[in-house]
């Protein structure tokens, strides 16, 4: 209950530190293949983009190009899984897993070959390339099959922490990442663990909560912000950091559901299939309360810059903070 | 060199597996009979000559690997596993139903001694890659230059020339070449037959020799019926790869020609019997042809 997560110091500053997640990818393999030998490292010609360059340039022995095909990126890790090697397949997420899931279905999950798969450039603060490269429908994708470990990890540590995590567990493994620079929210010393959720915002001790807000993810930035703005004003936000979206923290989401009675999902993804509808699965048999949704509705991204698109899509801290002031009026 | 006894011995093992499989199609009611069939001979030639395994330990870690890429033959090589002793020839008639291991499309997890889950084609080529690749790295071959390392494991990958049309497949072949893999056999059953017709109706793949020799890959061709040239093809080929260096190596393509339901003669050559089962009375009057 009281756990000490030491979140980063600097983390309500203007000048709070930023850094990609894709760093921390970069980070976590240079470790992992370092403490494990079997560690291989594959890309479809995307190393640097995807932040897999370092891993090439210090194990060039475990590390494969595949040249631009995403559907043999993925079974000849499987190929390689299945000989003893623990591959990390990397592209970007429109790619991987977008155009090679039944490979991932059947050669990795069926197979039960413990694959990591990650996804980079995950949501519309892509950016500049537009929709095209914007993947929006990766977290339900990969959420549906079974077997899968889905991580979301917030910033550049913790992204480091998920790699070096997703390397110690015999499953396969899904890792989506960010493009741009995203504010670092975590430390080193940070607690991590697969499966885990953690509240990085809470009103004082013994101080119920009016709203509990549940992001993934970069955007969980936002939601801290909203959190300590509203909690400024006297109303009191919690803030679960969902970095594992499958399997679902249940427990953490019951407690916070049975505290606040009302939710916000905030996530850079499809409503339909994403965190959002992770949280109502969950929540609809066991404790249903109002939630409100952050997120993309049914729609494609387009060129921007990430604030841009982020205020086009309706996921910036003022809609947090209407979609905190709907959901609150709606509690019985 | 193959003697002839042995050859001979070997011809009566997969008049056995055509028998075996044959009933176990008709006890399922449903499965794949022309391909599982034509294959016969070149399991036979694998499971009970060429491929170092052990049926009673099926994830011996220095054995060879057979990836079956088409997976709706898998049949074929239950009953040669069977006849090879990794299970009761008697739980064929298991086949394709509730709670057996021979589910109807291979599930790894369910018969040791299967590599990999397969049916959805395309993608055993890929794996196969992955394997060849995991091994050039544990033998020290991986960018190798010059020293002659011998290839410890040999990856056998069936396909087959219906399974071509796939893109993934091709993308197999590109790595292939690049990564130098001539610890990696692919075996194609070229029986010119797919689900609809012909595959020189549907999608025309000749020629596969040629294909495959301009991305970079060493090709023979060989009758698929004819154990002796087989096992020949192979040994020699085998020999030949651990006499040049590794960076010289190149994967290695079998073109197998065969008759699609080769033995016997009713349903030789029809793609009518690629997705369907024999009757009782059919599959009876089969093996009474297969003596």
């Amino acid at each position: 209950m009281h756990e000490i997560i030491n979140l980063n110091e600097n983390l309500f500053e203007t000048d709070v530190e930023k850094e990609t997640t894709r760093k921390g990818v970069s980070e976590g393999l240079l470790l992992a293949g370092q403490a494990d030998p079997r560690v291989v490292v594959l890309t479809a010609d995307l190393a640097d983009s995807t932040g897999v360059g370092e891993f090439r340039n210090k194990f060039p022995e475990r590390f494969i190009d595949v040249g631009v095909a995403e559907q043999n990126l993925v079974t000849v890790a499987s190929g390689l899984a299945s000989a003893g090697k623990i591959p990390f397949a990397s592209s970007y997420a429109v790619f991987n897993p977008g155009r090679n899931w039944e490979q991932i279905r059947t050669t990795i999950c069926y197979n039960n070959q413990p694959v990591k798969i990650i996804g980079s450039h995950g949501g519309v603060t892509v950016g500049a390339d537009g929709a095209s490269h914007q993947m929006l429908e990766d977290v339900a994708l990969m959420r549906v099959l079974p077997r899968m470990i889905v991580l979301s990890p917030c910033d550049a540590i913790e992204t480091k922490k998920a790699i070096i995590e997703s390397a110690k567990i015999e499953s396969p493994v899904y890792i989506r990442t960010d493009r741009d620079k995203t504010p670092i929210i975590t430390s080193q010393v940070t607690p991590f663990e697969i499966g885990k959720a953690r509240i990085f915002f809470k009103p004082k001790v013994g101080i119920r909560a009016d709203v509990g807000i549940i992001a993934t993810g970069p955007l969980l930035y936002e939601a801290l912000l909203v959190a300590k703005e509203l909690s400024e004003k006297g109303k009191n936000v919690k803030v679960l950091n969902i970095s594992t979206i499958k399997p679902l923290d249940r427990d953490a989401i019951l407690l916070l559901a049975h505290e606040a009675k009302a939710l916000v999902t905030v996530e850079n993804h499809q409503i339909a299939g994403g965190l959002g509808s992770a949280v109502a699965e969950c929540l609809a048999t066991e404790y249903p309360v109002p939630i409100e949704f952050i997120g993309v509705h049914d729609a494609f991204g387009q060129s921007g810059t990430p604030a841009e698109l982020i205020k086009h899509y309706s996921m910036t801290k003022k809609d947090i903070i209407q979609a905190v002031n709907k959901v609150v009026l709606r509690k019985n | 060199m193959i003697n002839e006894d042995r050859v001979t011995e070997l011809k009566k093992i997969s008049n056995e597996i055509r028998k075996s499989l044959i009933s176990a199609l008709a006890e399922a009611g449903s499965g794949h009979t022309a391909g599982a069939l034509d294959m016969a001979d070149i399991f036979t030639a694998l499971y009970f000559h060429l491929l170092k395994h052990n049926p009673k330990d099926p994830l011996w870690a220095d054995r060879d690997r057979l990836v079956l890429s088409n997976g709706h033959i898998c049949t074929v090589q239950y009953s040669a596993m069977a006849h090879a002793g990794y299970f009761p020839v008697s739980e064929l008639k298991t086949l394709r139903k509730f709670g057996s291991r021979l589910q109807g499309h291979p599930w790894r997890e369910f018969l040791p001694g299967i590599e990999t889950s397969s049916g959805p084609l395309g993608s055993g080529l890929s794996q196969a890659v992955g394997m060849a690749i995991a091994g050039q790295i544990d033998t020290g071959n991986r960018r190798a230059i010059s020293s002659r390392r011998p290839v410890q494991k040999t990856i056998y990958c069936l396909m087959s020339d219906g399974e071509l049309n796939e893109g993934n497949t091709w993308e197999a072949v590109m790595l292939a070449a690049k990564e130098k893999l001539g610890n990696l056999i692919a075996i194609i059953d070229k029986n010119g037959i797919q689900i609809d017709g012909f595959t020189k109706d549907i999608m025309p793949t000749d020629s596969i020799a040629d294909k495959f020799r301009s991305f970079n890959w060493y090709v023979e061709e060989v009758d698929g019926h004819d154990i002796k040239a087989f096992i020949d093809l192979v040994e020699k080929i085998k020999t030949a790869v651990a006499s040049v260096a590794p960076e010289m190596r190149k994967p290695v393509a079998i073109i197998a020609k065969t008759i699609p339901s080769k033995g016997v003669p009713e349903w030789e050559g029809k793609y009518e019997w690629h997705g369907k089962a024999p009757t009782k009375a059919e599959a009876e009057m089969a093996i009474k042809g297969l003596k």
